[in-house]
C-alpha cells in the first residue's frame, strides 16, 4: 500500500482514537456537583412529548449529577410516538402533553404494559399577538370563530364582538398537525382534536417561528407553549382568554388555580409498572416530583401547586408498591 | 499512428473552424467589444454571487456563534438547565464513531465493487449493466429514503439491531456508497491500459496486476472520493432522525450500546428549535465546529489530490 | 477490461468476492422497494388512488383528513424550480468563468472555495437561509407586495430555494467546468485562429461541445434539489399549499416525511402509511429523472478521438 492509502487509514485511526480517548477520559464531567450518592445504577429510557422534554432533561441532568451510575436518555418522538414505543415496552417512561388515548390504552393492554399517569407540571398554552394590536381579550367563542374549520375571517375588524378598531389583515401562525400543542388547542377551542381551519402558517416543529411571525406582522396571532411567550415577553402580547368568567391572562398563578381555562394543560409522565421495579426509576420519579418545581419556572412551565404535588406523589407511591 | 493523429487533428480543426465561422457570420463585429465586456462581467457576477453566499454563511455563523466557543463546547454534555454550560460532547463523539463505522464499511465494499465493475465485469452481460444502472440510481435517491430503508431493514426488520449507533453507521454507509463506487471507478479508469497489459505480459495474474499496479496508482482518486463521501455522511441529518439519533444524551455513546446516541447535525437542529437565545447561539457554535472539521477534511483532500496526482 | 481469466483458484474466489460487493447495490435497491411497498399498499387500500394522485389538499392530520399529494409535490417543485433558477445561471456562469476566463492562480483559489460550499452540512445552510437570507436578502430585495409580499413571514419557499440553490451551485459549476475542460484544445485554438472572441469561443464552441456533461450536471443538481430535506424543513415551512408562488410557505414531500416520521403519530395509522406512499412517489420521481438524464447524456455526447 502506498503512503496515501496509509494516510486515509491513519487519519481514520487517529479519529477513532480521539473518540475513544475522549470517551475513556474524564467522562465524569456529568458527575460534577455533590459527588454522586451513587449506588444507583442502570439506564432509564424516556421518550415522548417535545413540550415536556426540556423539563425532563433538566431534572434528569440534576439527577445524574447526583447519581453518576444512572444513564438517562430523553427522546422527542412526540406524545403519540412516545406512547407507541412505551406500549411496545421499548421505553421506561413516556412524557405526554395530554392524557393517554383509548387506542393507546388498548395498545398498552396488548403489550402487557401497566402504567400510571403522574401529573408533573402545567403548561399555559399562550395565544400571542403583536404589540401594536389594541385587542387584549377574546372569548373562547371568538377564538373558535377565528380558528374554526370553516372560518373565513381574514381581518381583525371582521371578528365578531371586538370593540377595538384594528383594521389589519389576520396572519395566523400555529404548530404542526402532529404536535400535542395542536391537538390540545383544537380540542379545547374547536371541540375536537384535529378540527381547525387549514389556511394558517404552519410552523411545524419550530415554535420559534410562531414568535417571529407574530412579531413581524401587525395583525399576527399565534399559539404555542408558555415558554415561548416568556422567552420573548417584551416583543409580544399574550392574549387574555375569557372562558365565561372574565378575561384571564396566562401566568403561573392563573394556570395553577385553574382560572386560565381552557388552555392550561397538564403535563404528564407515564412510568410503566415494569420500569418501576427498577430502583433507579422509582428514585427518579420521586426526585422529579421533588425538584421539578424549582426548574419549571425558569424553563417557562408552571410548577405544581402543593395539592397537585401531594396527589402526584401519592399516585407514584401506589404503583411502586 | 502518425496518419491517425494527423487525421483526427484535422477533423478537430475543421470542426472548430466550421463552428466559429458559422458563429461569426451571424453577428456584427462592432457591438463585440461591449458585448464581450458585458458577458465577462456577467460571468464574474455569477462567481461573485456564489462566493458571496459562501462568505455570508461563514461570517454569520461566526458572528452569531463565536460567543459560545470555548473548550467547554467540545467537552461538556448538553444541558437544558444550564445552557451556558452546554456543549456538544456526546454529539461529537457520536459523529466521530458514526463516520468511523462508515469508513470501515465503504472502503472495502466501495473499492471492491469498483474493482469488480472496472476490471472484471463484462459489460455485454445484462446483470453487470443492471448493477451499473442501479448504482447510478442510488446516487440520486434522496437521503430520507435511506432513512426509511434503515428504519425498516436495519433497526427493525431482518437485522433488527434496534436504535443503535452502528445502525446509523450502516444507513449512512449505504447512502454514500454509490459516491465512493463512482469516484473509485473514475480513478481506476484513469490508469492506462498499457500498465495492465505490461503487467500481464510479464506473467502476473489479474488480481496481482490490480493489487500491485492498478490500485496503488488510483489511490489518490479513491481517497478523494472517500473523503468526499465521509464529508457528506458527516453532515447528513435526515436519515439519522429516522434511525434513532436521540438528542438528549449526556453520556458518551458507543457503537452497539442500546442507551441511545446523538450526532452533531441532529444536535444543532434541535438547539435551533428552542426558544432561549443561548440555544440559538449554541446552534451557530455547533455550525462553526462542523465547518472547521469539514474545512480540514476538504483541505486534506485537496492536498492529497495535488501531492499524489499522477500524470501518465 | 482485460480478458485474463486465470485458472488459479484464488483468482476466481476474489472475483466472486468483489462481485458480491457490487451486488450489494442491487440488494439495496430491492430493500428500498420492499420497505416502501408493504405500507404503501396498506395506504392505497384506504385512500383511493384518484384522491392521492389528483387531489390538491394535503391535510392528513386534520379532521377530516385529505390526501391530495399534488399539494406537496407542488411544494417540492416550487423549491426545486426557484432553486434551479438561481443555481443554473450562477453555476454555469462560474463554470464558464473558471474554464475559459480565469487564470490558473485564480482557478486554484476559487475551485476549492466552491468545493467548500459543497461540503457544508444542510442543517447549516437551512439555518443560514432562514435567519439571514430571508430577513436580510429576500425581504429587502423583494418588490413590496408582489405576489403577496415576503415580509412578516417566518418561512417561505424562496428562502429554502435559495438555500438549495447555493447547495447545488458547486455541483453544476464543478461538473460543467470538468466537462468544458475536457473539450480538446484543438477546438479552442481553431476558433481563436479564426478570430473569434473569448465570449464566442465559450458560448458557441466550447459550451455546445461540452453539452452532455453540462446537462448531466444540471440533472444531478435537480435530483439533489428534489431530494433535499433539512433545508426545506428549516426554511420552507410546513404548510402544504398547491402553489408555485415563491413567497408562500409550503411543504415539500421530503419535509413531510421528515417531520411526520419524527413526530407524533402512531405506527399503523393512516398518517404513518402516508409517509411510505409519499416516499415511494419520491423514489419513482428520482428514478425517472435518472433515466431521462442517461438518455439526454447519450444523445448529446460528443466523442473526440
Amino acid at each position: 500500500m502506498t503512503s496515501s492509502k496509509w494516510f486515509v487509514v491513519l487519519s481514520a485511526a487517529v479519529t477513532l482514537a480521539i473518540g475513544v480517548a475522549a470517551c475513556g477520559g474524564s467522562d465524569d464531567e456529568t458527575a460534577s456537583g455533590s459527588g454522586g450518592g451513587g449506588d444507583l445504577s442502570g439506564s432509564i429510557r424516556i421518550d415522548g412529548s417535545s413540550t415536556v422534554a426540556p423539563l425532563t432533561e433538566a431534572v434528569a441532568e440534576q439527577f445524574m449529577a447526583e447519581n453518576s451510575g444512572v444513564r438517562i436518555t430523553v427522546g422527542t418522538s412526540g406524545t403519540g410516538g412516545g406512547f407507541e414505543k412505551f406500549c411496545a415496552g421499548e421505553t421506561d417512561i413516556s412524557d405526554a402533553s395530554r392524557e393517554i388515548e383509548p387506542e393507546e390504552v388498548e395498545a398498552c393492554k396488548k403489550g402487557g404494559v401497566g402504567y400510571k399517569d403522574v401529573h408533573v407540571a402545567t403548561d399555559a398554552l399562550t395565544v400571542m399577538i403583536n404589540n401594536e394590536n389594541p385587542v387584549s381579550c377574546l372569548t373562547v367563542d371568538q377564538l373558535a370563530a377565528i380558528w374554526g374549520p370553516d372560518s373565513k375571517i381574514s381581518n381583525w375588524s371582521e371578528i365578531p364582538g371586538v370593540e377595538e378598531e384594528f383594521d389589519e389583515e389576520l396572519a395566523l401562525f400555529g404548530p404542526g398537525t402532529d404536535s400535542g400543542t395542536f391537538d390540545y388547542f383544537t380540542e379545547s377551542i374547536n371541540g375536537e382534536e384535529g378540527v381547525s381551519r387549514k389556511d394558517y402558517n404552519n410552523v411545524g416543529e419550530d415554535d420559534n417561528a410562531t414568535v417571529k411571525g407574530v412579531e413581524g406582522s401587525p395583525g399576527g396571532m399565534g399559539y404555542a407553549g408558555f415558554s415561548f411567550y416568556t422567552e420573548n415577553e417584551g416583543n409580544l402580547k399574550a392574549l387574555e382568554v375569557d372562558n365565561g368568567k372574565g378575561c384571564v391572562p396566562p401566568s403561573v398563578e392563573t394556570a395553577q388555580d385553574g382560572s386560565y381555562a381552557p388552555l392550561s394543560r397538564p403535563l404528564f409522565m407515564y412510568p410503566s409498572e415494569q420500569a418501576l421495579q427498577k430502583p433507579e426509576v422509582k428514585a427518579f420519579i420521586e426526585y422529579y416530583l421533588e425538584n421539578a418545581g424549582s426548574v419549571a419556572e425558569s424553563l417557562g412551565f408552571v410548577p405544581l401547586t402543593d395539592e397537585q404535588l401531594a396527589e402526584s406523589e401519592a399516585a407514584a407511591e401506589k404503583i411502586g408498591a | 499512428m502518425e496518419a491517425g493523429a494527423g487525421a483526427s487533428r484535422n477533423r478537430l480543426a475543421v470542426a472548430g473552424a466550421r463552428a466559429t465561422t458559422a458563429a461569426m457570420l451571424r453577428d456584427q463585429p462592432r457591438g463585440d467589444v461591449i458585448r464581450n465586456a458585458i458577458f465577462a462581467g456577467l460571468l464574474l457576477l455569477a462567481v461573485t454571487i456564489a462566493l458571496a453566499g459562501l462568505t455570508a454563511l461563514l461570517v454569520q455563523a461566526f458572528v452569531r456563534g463565536s460567543s459560545a466557543l470555548s473548550l467547554d463546547l467540545i467537552t461538556n454534555p448538553p444541558s437544558t438547565a444550564f445552557p451556558e454550560k452546554a456543549g456538544y460532547r456526546p454529539a461529537i463523539i457520536g459523529s466521530l464513531q458514526l463516520i468511523a463505522g462508515v469508513l470501515v464499511l465503504i472502503v472495502p465494499i466501495g473499492v471492491g465493487a469498483a474493482i469488480y465493475l472496472e476490471e472484471y465485469a463484462d459489460n455485454s452481460r445484462w446483470w453487470n449493466r443492471l448493477i451499473e444502472v442501479n448504482i447510478q440510481n442510488l446516487a440520486a435517491v434522496p437521503s430520507i429514503i435511506y432513512g426509511i430503508l434503515g428504519l425498516a431493514f436495519i433497526v427493525r426488520g431482518p437485522l433488527d439491531l434496534g436504535f443503535i449507533l452502528a445502525a446509523g453507521s450502516m444507513t449512512l454507509a449505504l447512502l454514500v456508497l454509490p459516491m465512493v463506487i463512482i469516484a473509485s471507478r473514475e480513478a481506476l479508469r484513469a490508469v492506462p491500459d498499457s500498465i495492465r497489459q505490461g503487467s500481464l505480459a510479464l506473467g502476473a495474474t489479474q488480481w496481482q496486476t490490480i493489487r500491485r499496479q492498478v490500485l496503488p496508482a488510483s489511490i489518490p482518486g479513491i481517497a478523494t472520493g472517500v473523503i468526499l463521501a465521509v464529508s457528506r455522511a458527516l453532515g447528513e441529518t435526515a436519515p439519522l432522525l429516522l434511525v434513532g439519533a436521540t438528542v438528549f444524551v449526556t453520556f458518551d455513546p458507543t457503537p452497539f450500546g442500546s442507551d441511545g446516541y446523538s450526532a452533531m447535525p441532529v444536535q444543532i437542529f434541535n438547539y435551533a428549535l428552542r426558544p432561549q437565545d443561548e440555544f440559538q447561539t449554541l446552534a451557530f457554535a455547533g455550525v462553526i465546529v462542523m465547518l472547521v472539521v469539514l474545512l480540514a477534511m476538504n483541505s486534506f483532500a485537496i492536498w492529497l489530490r495535488n501531492r499524489y496526482e499522477q500524470r501518465w | 477490461m482485460l480478458q485474463a481469466e486465470s485458472k488459479r483458484y484464488g483468482e476466481r474466489a476474489i472475483k466472486w468476492l468483489l462481485a458480491l460487493c457490487a451486488l450489494l447495490s442491487v440488494l439495496t435497491t430491492t430493500a428500498i422497494i420492499l420497505s416502501l411497498l408493504g405500507p404503501m399498499i396498506g395506504f392505497f387500500e384506504i385512500v383511493p388512488a384518484k384522491e392521492f394522485f389528483f387531489g390538491v389538499d394535503w391535510t392528513p392530520q386534520f379532521e377530516p383528513p385529505s390526501f391530495g399529494v399534488l399539494s406537496i409535490v407542488a411544494g417540492t417543485l416550487n423549491v426545486a424550480l426557484w432553486g434551479m433558477v438561481f443555481a443554473v445561471p450562477v453555476g454555469l456562469g462560474s463554470a464558464v468563468y473558471l474554464s475559459e476566463y480565469a487564470s490558473p492562480r485564480v482557478r486554484k483559489t476559487i475551485k476549492p472555495a466552491l468545493e467548500v460550499l459543497a461540503g457544508i452540512p444542510t442543517v447549516a445552510i437551512g439555518i443560514f437561509a432562514v435567519s439571514f437570507l430571508l430577513p436580510h436578502v429576500i425581504v429587502p430585495l423583494w418588490p413590496g407586495d408582489f405576489l403577496g409580499g415576503a415580509d412578516g413571514k417566518p418561512f417561505i419557499a424562496l428562502a429554502a430555494a435559495l438555500g438549495i440553490g447555493l447547495m447545488v451551485v458547486p455541483i453544476i459549476a464543478s461538473l460543467s467546468d470538468d466537462a468544458m475542460r475536457a473539450v480538446p484544445r484543438g477546438l479552442h485554438e481553431g476558433a481563436y485562429a479564426l478570430g473569434a472572441t473569448k465570449a464566442k469561443v465559450a458560448t458557441r464552441v466550447v459550451f455546445p461541445a461540452a453539452l452532455s456533461g453540462i446537462v448531466a450536471s444540471v440533472v444531478l443538481a435537480i435530483s439533489r434539489a428534489v431530494g433535499e430535506t433539512m433545508i426545506v424543513v428549516i426554511a420552507g415551512g410546513s404548510t402544504p399549499k398547491f402553489t408555485l408562488n415563491p413567497v408562500e410557505s409550503i411543504q415539500a414531500m421530503t419535509s413531510y416525511i421528515a417531520t411526520t416520521a419524527t413526530g407524533d403519530i402512531g405506527t399503523g395509522t393512516i398518517e404513518y402509511k402516508s409517509i411510505f406512499a409519499v416516499g415511494a412517489l419520491l423514489f419513482l420521481l428520482t428514478l425517472l429523472m435518472n433515466v431521462v438524464s442517461i438518455r439526454l447524456v447519450r444523445r448529446y455526447r460528443e466523442v473526440y478521438e
